[in-house]
């Protein structure tokens, strides 16, 4: 006897799980169940466009509202992956437009998204409500301009650091009177001029707007104006923050700032007159993230100001701040929990500022909350990341960049290895890593023994050996990205793992050693996995097979392992064992 | 033949350094991939079927003619240099692989596709042969603390995006007596090219002149045009502002870009240094496309149809 719960129990049952792994596991309990879930699930995430096929996902997933996708692996970002690699949104969005017309969220992450693609999407959803692009590129503002005008239902339109053709600042126009919907406009990766009288009247009749990200060619006189029209921001960028020191300027926005009782983020800040920084303490108190990463000032002033934020939460700053200005830091905000501090010149040969890791230190011991970093700075010790691992046990972030990239321990001259030995072994919880400075296979050991919950790791002019490798994939159970660019890492450690490389999302391995023979050999071996060479020298069999390829770029997909769309400097192995490339 | 020892790669790079200096000094002068010297090729013919933690190509210290030895790739059995070199150099890639190079003054390997800094470094890739070698060698022998002053050419690092790199490259200049020691070493760009399948990317910092920019890009993109770009260009010693035209004439092609305003401007008509402040691309035009931009070029293209 078998009695089962209607199938509409389960639906509503199931409506209730949020997260995608409970979500897949539901699945997986029997067929019935497989069935019903995939009829109400609708969101989707596809950490990897061409993990999966677009037919693949809407022939299982018939009624999805909401998809998540991302394309070029993160080192796309710092220009190691080559400008037509991939990634391209159109051949997802033609199939999912015509098979979800009700589709309401887009968001993608590093992919190819044109004008086209964008005019699609505004055309045949008809109930658009949510387009996020966060560093995608490919499309002008010809595209905004159509989701603008044909979206009627949008909500929030974000543009997060994407690369967008400037063609004219007139797209903004294109919002219909009648578009009252707005909750959330980020238009901060924007280079040109919008039309100001145009975003004031969008602005004033969009009573929802809880997030306005200004571009930087918005000038500080108008920004009064902008933010007494939506005295209900949560979230607000600013555009340039400098305008001449003039009285009535400052009382105006002083007083457009005061009446803003709900902001808790602030952003933009380009360059800073820091007179004008005072016109925002009566909001301070409620600030939980500011973002001043473009702010160059100097550190008294951000300590100024960063003193009245005692509720911070989150801090983006340049390393004007110095250590002095963290220690203010360390004393202030008691509830931080993610703190990056970026260069402020990087391609410096000497440093500019005072800034060393004895500010990470005193944030670390000074803030009990504290779980993720990004720190950029010019030295480094063993005994401060010691102290730091000591202090802050519940790191689940740390992302250490020094600007040398194999510098040493600057008191001993030591490699860094036990430095990082201790933050894997102290942390626990620690989820993502990036590592730099001179270190040897033997990190790489405490790593695998210790790193358990280890998510993503990024390792860049480290190690000896293939050893430091193995210890890696061999160790680090919950490894999903592991990238790599500059290593003596080679064939042996990525054969002898090559099972492991199917539990992950993906690998990257660029100017390591890695030859082309071991690269066809894990195809060969694998055949869920898509081995991609990635070498702008020539077909890889011009050379001897022992050669290194510049890079290798490994993925699960249950997709073709041809991807229709490969340039020409890609290739990956063909069905029959030769080599093929487009 | 010599095992390299597990994990000591580090000694193994001396023996080619000789061979890569004379290889990049080769490509340099001619300012297209050179051909292989019959070293280099023996190099290749390694025989090398069983995987090893050396680095491919580190047992430099004795090199196999054998072709008898070597391994057949794909068929295509290595039966003398020159169809090694032409095997190699082949392909419509050709005239990109010396812009691949960044500066390798680091010896450390430089990738990627966009980066551009073709000051002298032309050639195919064969220093990634060596990656981290020479650079780990550098420090463990030195033990300096101090970086390279040309670190600023390693192709994605500091590992910074595009759009806070091009921020702070255009802070603006009051900012000096805050950062004391303010500015930038790059400004990446993007070129286009009417008619290519893909775009570049080049740093506007590497450059000091219009004529390093204008033959840099030529370089870069010679392989799209049906080589009109001037043969004469190496000839020509100085170069104005105002023959920047004339360099692109014999092509039919037009260098434009985009300034801060939005606007397709000409390049050459304002000093290097107020073109590098506004600029934020470049795009090479078909000459017919320009009209509007020059007046002279109106007229060629006029004339040409």
């Amino acid at each position: 006897m078998a009695y089962s719960f209607p199938e509409e129990v389960l639906e509503h049952v199931f409506s209730f799980l949020s997260s995608d792994r409970d979500r897949n596991a539901v699945s997986l309990v029997c067929k019935s169940w497989y069935d019903i879930e995939r009829w109400c699930r609708r969101r989707i995430f596809v950490g990897n466009c061409y993990a999966v096929s677009p037919e693949m996902v809407i022939r299982r997933f018939p009624e999805l509202r909401a998809v998540e996708m991302k394309g070029k692996p993160h080192f796309a970002d710092f220009n190691l992956v080559p400008e037509g690699w991939g990634a391209y949104a159109y051949p997802w969005i033609a199939a999912m437009a015509e098979a979800y017309p009700f589709l309401e969220e887009i968001k993608l992450k590093r992919m190819v998204v044109t004008d086209d693609t964008l005019e699609l999407i505004s055309k045949s959803c008809k109930n658009f409500k949510l387009l996020v692009l966060t560093s995608c590129e490919g499309f002008t503002t010809d595209g905004l301009a159509s989701i603008a005008a044909n979206c009627r239902h949008l909500r929030e339109l974000d543009l997060r650091e994407s690369e967008v053709e400037e063609l004219s600042g007139h797209w903004l126009s294109h919002f219909p009177d009648s578009c009252t919907s707005l909750v959330s406009l980020n238009i901060s990766c924007l280079g040109s001029e919008v039309s100001f009288s145009i975003l004031e009247r969008l602005v004033a009749r969009s009573p929802n707007l809880r997030t306005l990200r200004l571009n930087r060619a918005v000038p500080l006189e108008r920004l009064a104006n902008l933010i007494r029209r939506a005295p209900q921001l949560v979230e607000l960028g600013t555009g340039a923050y400098s305008a001449e020191i003039r009285s009535d300027t400052f009382s105006n926005l002083a007083d457009a700032f005061s009446a803003c009782k709900q902001l808790k983020a602030l952003s933009g800040f380009w360059d800073v007159v820091p007179s004008y920084l005072p016109a925002m303490y009566s909001v301070c108190s409620g600030i939980t993230s500011l973002n001043l990463s473009y702010a160059a000032i100097p550190s008294t002033d951000l300590v100024k100001l960063i003193s009245q934020c005692q509720n911070l939460q989150r801090l983006w700053v340049m390393d004007y701040i110095e250590d002095s200005g963290l220690d203010v830091l360390a004393a202030s905000c008691k509830d931080l929990q993610e703190l990056r501090v970026f260069p402020s010149d990087p391609f410096g040969a000497e440093p500019n500022v005072s800034l060393t890791e004895q500010g990470l230190v005193s944030v670390s011991e000074g803030c009990p909350k504290l779980e993720s970093v990004l720190y950029f700075c010019r030295q480094m010790s063993n005994a401060a990341l010691i102290a730091i691992a000591k202090n802050r046990p519940n790191f689940i972030r740390f992302r250490l960049c020094i600007i040398d990239p194999q510098a040493p321990d600057y008191l001993t001259l030591e490699p860094l290895d036990a430095g990082f030995g201790a933050i894997v072994e102290k942390c626990k919880e620690l989820r993502r890593l990036s590592m730099t400075g001179l270190l040897t296979d033997r990190v790489f050991k405490y790593i695998g023994s210790h790193a358990k919950k280890l998510e993503m790791l990024s390792i860049a002019f480290a190690g000896d050996s293939d050893l430091g490798l193995h210890h890696v994939l061999s160790g680090c159970d919950s490894l999903r990205k592991l990238e790599i660019r500059d290593c003596p890492f080679g064939d042996k450690a990525l054969l002898a793992n090559a099972a492991k490389l199917e539990t992950m999302r993906s690998l990257w391995m660029s100017s390591c050693s890695v030859s082309f023979g071991a690269c066809k050999l894990l195809a060969q071996k694998m055949p869920r996995l898509n081995v991609e060479v990635i070498d702008e020298r020539g077909p890889p069999d011009s050379r001897p097979e022992s050669c290194s390829v510049e890079r290798v770029y490994v993925y699960r997909t249950v997709a073709s392992r041809q991807r229709l769309d490969m340039p020409d400097f890609v290739w990956t192995l063909d069905e029959d064992s030769s080599l093929r490339y487009s | 033949m010599s095992i390299p020892q597990e994990h000591d790669y580090i000694g193994l790079s001396e023996p080619l350094q000789s061979e890569k200096l004379s290889y990049k000094m080769a490509a340099a002068a001619e300012g297209v991939t050179p051909s292989l010297n019959a070293e280099k090729v023996g190099v290749f013919n390694l025989k090398e079927t069983e995987l090893r933690l050396g680095l491919p190509g580190s047992e430099a210290p004795e090199r196999k003619g054998g072709i008898g030895i070597g391994v057949s790739l794909f068929g295509k059995e290595l039966k003398d240099e020159s169809m090694c070199v032409k095997n190699f150099v082949s392909g419509a890639k050709r005239g990109f692989s010396d812009a691949i190079n960044g500066a390798g003054k680091w010896g450390l390997s430089i990738h990627g596709g966009s980066a551009a800094d073709l000051g002298g470094n032309g050639g195919p890739n064969l220093k990634e042969e060596i990656p981290a070698v020479k650079a780990v060698e550098e420090r463990k022998n030195e033990a300096s603390i101090t970086a390279p002053a040309s670190k600023a050419q390693v192709v994605g690092w500091p590992p910074i995006r595009s759009f806070r790199k091009n921020t702070l490259a255009t802070n603006t200049p009051k900012k000096d007596d805050v950062a004391g020691k303010s500015g930038s070493g790059c400004l990446y760009v993007k070129v286009s090219m009417d008619g290519a399948p893909y775009l570049r990317k080049i740093n506007l910092k590497t450059y000091c002149s219009y004529a390093e920019i204008s033959s840099a890009l030529e370089n870069m993109f010679s392989c799209f045009t049906i080589g009109q770009c001037g043969q004469g260009l190496a000839a020509k010693e100085h170069l104005s502002e105002s023959h920047l035209m004339d360099l692109l004439h014999g092509s039919e092609y037009v260098l434009t870009y985009e300034d801060k305003d939005g606007d397709w401007m000409l390049v050459g008509d304002v000093p290097w240094e107020m073109f590098t402040d506004s600029c934020r691309r470049l795009r090479i035009m078909k000459g017919s496309d320009a009209i509007g931009l020059a007046p002279r070029t109106m007229q060629k293209s006029k004339s040409q149809n």
